[in-house]
């Protein structure tokens, strides 16, 4: 077991949002988080990512496997697409791989300025950063933002032949269809309650 | 650390950098001092210490939001927080990266200034030396500021009022090596508390960075 949840509380704004997650999953396996918005697909997944302390439960995954990535892409404007990443490679000391760059198709953009990058080829760079760093672990936070058909096609790809297949896990929050094969966790159930704290903390205001 | 501060380094020399804003500051209001205290040599030599400090402080202020903000608001900053890279080390290699690039330049170009504002020549080793020793526990205390306030909108003006308090000591005893010096005093007490000063900021912000860092990412 890679990736294992039990009875997960996360809050966002001092405000509980869910409570009682739990879910496991295997090395090779995605899970696809569903929910309307603000259900809290995103408090969940930096939570977990470690950025935001949990109310209650726990999380196991091995150690320095995590990989988050958010809405945003860290893409930096002034940089050229090799530089973005190669950044990230030396961060986490990893080799550069050329095949990241066909298989995110910016071959052709290796030496653009990221500012002259589209929103969608931006994104592409921000997820080519998975590729680059060998996180088993990732966490998505809508990948597929501004992404054409095609690219996210690239991304499932990507996901499924690369990043799965060689035993890791991802949780994924998104609205559409990715095309991997992927159990999927509602998350409505799991709304917290105004009580999931354990009482009122009136007495410290 | 070395690819942050490369990183850094080149993305404050690209265009819209903000390399050099804060030497082009220290520039100006020296150049202008001399014309708003009119032509009175006497009087130029005797406030030129306090004017070259005050200067650089304000100089080295001017960049002081943009060395996390930035890397906030395009949310490398929360990429950053969940790399094998500690966020104590983002910290210090903030401010390193800060001080190459303000901090550096306004030491090297202060002697230039010094003499448009008829520094005495006793004085200009111990400027330069000051302000070597000195800038760096600005850019230090400045990325803490930056720290505590990375998620504020215009946070300038809070940043600002948090750091320059914590700017006084280092301007007191900094001043005070530059006018010993120019008058031929001894400098090394206000030298050793100002390198005292410096040593402490790097010894204990990086940590207090990082933990305002990890609840400002919450």
């Amino acid at each position: 077991m890679m990736l294992r949840v039990n009875n997960l509380a996360c809050e966002r704004g001092g405000v509980p949002v869910l409570e009682g997650v739990t879910f496991d999953i295997a090395a090779g396996d995605a899970l696809i988080l569903r929910g309307a918005n603000g259900i809290g697909k995103t408090t969940l997944l930096r939570t977990l990512a470690g950025l935001q302390p949990a109310l209650s439960g726990t999380i196991d995954f091995p150690p320095e496997e995590a990989a988050y990535a958010s809405h945003a892409d860290g893409v930096k404007s002034t940089l050229s697409v090799t530089e973005n990443l190669r950044f990230w490679a030396d961060i986490y000391a990893r080799p550069l791989p050329d095949d990241i760059f066909d298989r995110f198709d910016l071959t052709d953009l290796r030496d653009r300025a990221a500012a002259t990058l589209s929103a969608g080829q931006k994104r592409r760079l921000g997820l080519a950063r998975l590729g680059v760093i060998g996180r088993k672990v990732l966490f998505l936070d809508e990948p597929t933002v501004s992404l054409d058909r095609f690219s996210v096609k690239l991304f499932a790809d990507f996901l499924r032949d690369v990043h799965l297949s060689q035993g890791g896990v991802a949780v994924i929050a998104t609205h559409i269809d990715l095309g991997i094969d992927a159990p999927e966790l509602d998350l409505g159930p799991y709304r917290a309650t105004p009580e999931a704290r354990g009482g009122s903390d009136e007495a410290f205001l | 650390m070395i690819a942050l501060l490369t990183r850094d380094l080149r993305l404050a020399v690209r265009a819209g950098g903000g390399f050099g804003l804060g030497l082009a500051f220290f520039l100006i209001v020296v150049v202008l001092v001399p014309f708003g205290v009119g032509p009175q040599t006497e009087l130029l030599s005797r406030i030129a210490p306090g004017i070259l400090w005050v200067a650089a402080l304000l100089a080295a202020l001017l960049s002081l939001d943009r060395i996390l903000a930035l890397d906030y608001e395009d949310g490398s900053l929360a990429l950053l927080a969940t790399s094998p890279l500690p966020l104590e080390a983002t910290g210090l290699v903030k401010a390193v990266a800060h001080w190459l690039t303000t901090g550096l330049p306004l030491t090297m170009a202060a002697p230039v200034l010094g003499f448009l504002l008829h520094l005495k020549p006793e004085g200009y080793l111990p400027l330069l030396g000051s302000l070597a020793l000195g800038t760096p526990a600005l850019s230090m205390i400045g990325t803490f500021g930056a720290a505590l306030t990375v998620g504020v909108r215009r946070g300038g003006l809070l940043l600002s009022l948090l750091v320059l308090p914590l700017y006084v000591p280092t301007l007191i005893f900094g001043a005070e090596v530059v006018r010993r010096g120019a008058e031929g005093l001894a400098t090394t007490t206000p030298l050793i508390m100002l390198a005292g000063i410096t040593l402490g900021c790097f010894a204990l912000l990086p940590f207090a960075s990082a933990a305002a860092l990890r609840v400002n990412l919450k």
